[in-house]
């Protein structure tokens, strides 16, 4: 199977009866994705694109076994929900969330390690576009169809950009095996070394795709872990070569404030683990498929 | 969102860490009288900015006498303190802190951040007090002290002591350095910052541990549940530009070149930025306008980015997942027919129905340059720039 997601994974959303999540609810269903109930606390018994809504996260995972969960609750409620969906036996919870304090993610993080590495959520983003296993499930707000089933695992923490490298692979013909959405926020559930770890051990996936970005020290974290134990192609973009120093450019996580942060030591950085860097954010999809040639 | 010192002095010393006497003026009438009220005979005169190095960039006196800070203020007031931070056009001093100074014995450093490798909150000490930190981890990286605090119990008091021990301190000053320490940590916590900053803090003649400068900044994103805190901000000390985007609900950050950047989504605005670097020109600013570019928003930013005169071209780069290319590209058009611009526009859509926006911004009549990539668009746009600019010369000329 691919990464997190499969043809028969039960997904919850939780929030499901905004504005924002019925629409994606809709979408996803469309996809073919597996949404079996949703969570919204003091509307349960009501259905919401013909799924039904649950009280609390635990009673909606025992009436419909669900294993994944999207969250779509607003920023000062987010982190709760998060919590919630790792006590009531979520497995892999994506969070689009943008605008959590970064000190609820510190106290989400520190509950999640209540949990024995067994029976610990996997979480991505918050603040991300979500996760896709092309012609399997969709988890999120991407548009599906920019996506073709293939080889390539993708890993940004935009969300727009991974739709342009998605895109154009899909106009060179390439597919994706999984794309996965970390996020742009300074605090996030997953980092760009857990997802390369999965990308790794994923049959699926041939070549990955990583799209990093300025700030924090994920990037140089990523370089060390592919040097050591990465054995498929990596080809990576890092955006914000013309950002100033200081400012937080939109996420909240995009902002070089020490020493090997900016893009362009990113970039060095990369190279350096034998990671193949594309200069140009249009080239991402002619670099994939350069180094898929060279690799077959 | 930051504060100012005398700011963040009020706040640290309601959670036990200890400030020297001090008094906020307007006027250097003012400041001379809140010396009077704070008593001594040497006072510290400090430019109230938000920025670091205003020592070195004259916010800062020294002053013995009610001249003397009269003096001081009247060559402080109104003018732009311009620091290595700031950037060429500095920023307003309209407020002045005055202090008693204090005899420094010794002066450390001391830091809280949100330590992102960690993901937890780290305290950051050195003996080398009142140089900046950058300069510090540069030239004496050894003297640096760094505790990982645990987000479940919180600063514990061995944590503190080990810290200061290894400072130097002397044994009759833990239990200050303690209080001051865990003040900071609290006041963190509790106020959802993202830094605090302690530069220096000093040990006094008489057995003193003060704060003598402090710097907070919170997260944006927990404004919502401290009003309090949310009520210091100083829009005098944003940029104009950017807090009238930031009021307006876009996300706007003003730079040095001439072509504006349109762009939902902040990574593809960041890559949008960095092709027009590639192909020869420089960004005017960063603009991400977040998922639903409506007509309404789109409007909004043209707007937005045409108060920046430096602007001679511009650059809409949307990609449609959600929404589809013809209903943005409907937008574009109606936002140029409300806002007039004299300057060329370069249009690059991506995703949903692409064809139809196209169409659709063929079809209004309008100027507009279209792009299919963003290698192309980027490249567009600095040659239309560099074409505009030599023909107002031509012109010019002419005339």
């Amino acid at each position: 199977m691919s990464i997190f997601l499969d043809h028969d994974t039960r997904v919850i959303v939780q929030g499901i009866t905004g504005k924002m999540a019925r629409f994606h609810t809709r979408d996803m269903l469309e996809y073919g994705t597996k949404v079996v109930g949703g969570v919204v606390p003091g509307k349960g018994g009501e259905t919401v694109e013909g799924v039904p809504v649950f009280n609390t996260a635990k009673e909606a995972v025992e009436a419909t076994g669900a294993e994944a969960s999207l969250i779509f609750v607003p920023p000062p409620f987010a982190a709760d929900s998060i919590m919630e969906a790792a006590d009531g036996g979520i497995r892999y919870c994506v969070c689009i969330t943008d605008g959590i304090p970064a000190q609820d993610m510190i106290s989400v993080k520190r509950y999640m390690y209540r949990y024995p590495k067994g029976r610990r959520m996997v979480l991505t983003g918050p603040n991300c576009a979500g996760t896709i296993s092309p012609g399997k499930a969709l988890l999120g707000i991407m548009p599906g169809h920019i996506y073709q089933q293939g080889p390539v695992g993708i890993v940004s923490r935009s969300g727009t950009l991974g739709y342009e490298a998605a895109s154009q692979l899909k106009e060179r013909g390439i597919g994706v095996s999984t794309s996965v959405g970390i996020g742009g926020d300074p605090i996030n559930g997953s980092s760009f070394r857990d997802i390369l770890e999965q990308f790794q051990a994923d049959d699926e996936t041939r070549v990955i795709c990583m799209i990093g970005e300025i700030g924090g020290p994920q990037e140089a974290e990523a370089a060390e872990y592919i040097r050591n134990h990465v054995t498929k192609p990596v080809v990576a973009y890092v955006a914000g070569l013309t950002a100033p120093k200081g400012r937080t450019m939109g996420h909240a996580g995009a902002i070089i404030s020490a020493f090997g942060e900016s893009a362009a030591e990113k970039v060095e950085i990369l190279s350096a683990a034998g990671v193949t860097v594309s200069e140009h954010p249009s080239q991402i999809g002619e670099t994939i498929a350069r180094v898929m040639q060279q690799a077959a | 969102m930051d504060i100012h010192e005398y700011q963040a002095k009020e706040i640290l010393s309601g959670f036990g860490v200890a400030v020297p006497p001090g008094a906020l003026a307007y006027s250097p009438e003012q400041a001379a009288y809140r010396a009077r009220e704070i008593g001594g005979e040497r006072w510290v005169v400090k430019a109230q900015v938000h920025t670091g190095g205003r020592g070195k960039a004259g916010g800062v006196s020294f002053c013995k006498s009610d001249r003397e800070i009269e003096r001081a203020c009247e060559k402080m007031f109104g003018r732009k303190l311009v620091t290595h931070q700031t950037g060429p056009e500095g920023k307003g001093i309209y407020r002045i802190y005055v202090e008693g100074a204090v005899p420094i014995e010794r002066e450390f450093y001391l830091g809280f951040v949100l330590d992102r490798s960690s993901q937890r909150v780290m305290i950051v000490a050195s003996a080398e007090g009142g140089v900046e930190i950058e300069d510090i981890s540069a030239e004496k990286p050894d003297s640096i002290v760094r505790s990982i605090v645990e987000p479940a119990v919180g600063l514990q008091e061995f944590q503190c002591r080990e810290i200061a021990f290894r400072l130097g301190v002397e044994p009759k000053l833990i239990q200050q350095m303690v209080r001051t320490m865990q003040g900071c940590y609290r006041a963190f916590t509790e106020l959802d910052a993202t830094m605090v900053e302690i530069n220096p803090l000093v040990v006094t003649g008489d057995d003193h541990v003060l704060a003598l400068d402090a710097k907070m900044t919170f997260d944006s994103n927990a404004l919502f549940r401290h009003p309090q805190v949310a009520e210091l901000r100083d829009k005098s000390q944003e940029d104009p530009r950017e807090a009238r985007a930031a009021d307006r609900g876009l996300n706007y950050v003003g730079l040095e070149g001439d072509i504006g950047c349109i762009v939902n989504g902040a990574g593809l605005a960041m890559a949008t930025m960095d092709t027009i670097k590639l192909a020869g020109g420089e960004p005017a600013n960063f603009l991400d306008i977040g998922g639903g570019a409506t007509p309404e928003r789109v409007a909004k930013a043209f707007r937005l980015v045409m108060s920046d005169r430096n602007v001679g071209a511009v650059l809409v780069n949307i990609f449609a997942g959600i929404n589809r290319c013809d209903w943005v590209a409907k937008g574009v058009v109606q936002a140029l027919q409300e806002v007039q611009l004299n300057v060329p526009v370069i249009v690059r859509l991506a995703g949903n129905n692409v064809d139809e926006g196209q169409n659709i911004l063929a079809g209004s009549g309008l100027p507009i340059i279209r792009a299919n990539t963003l290698t192309e668009a980027a490249e567009r746009a600095v040659g239309a720039w560099k074409n505009d600019i030599s023909q107002r010369d031509t012109k010019r000329s002419v005339s």
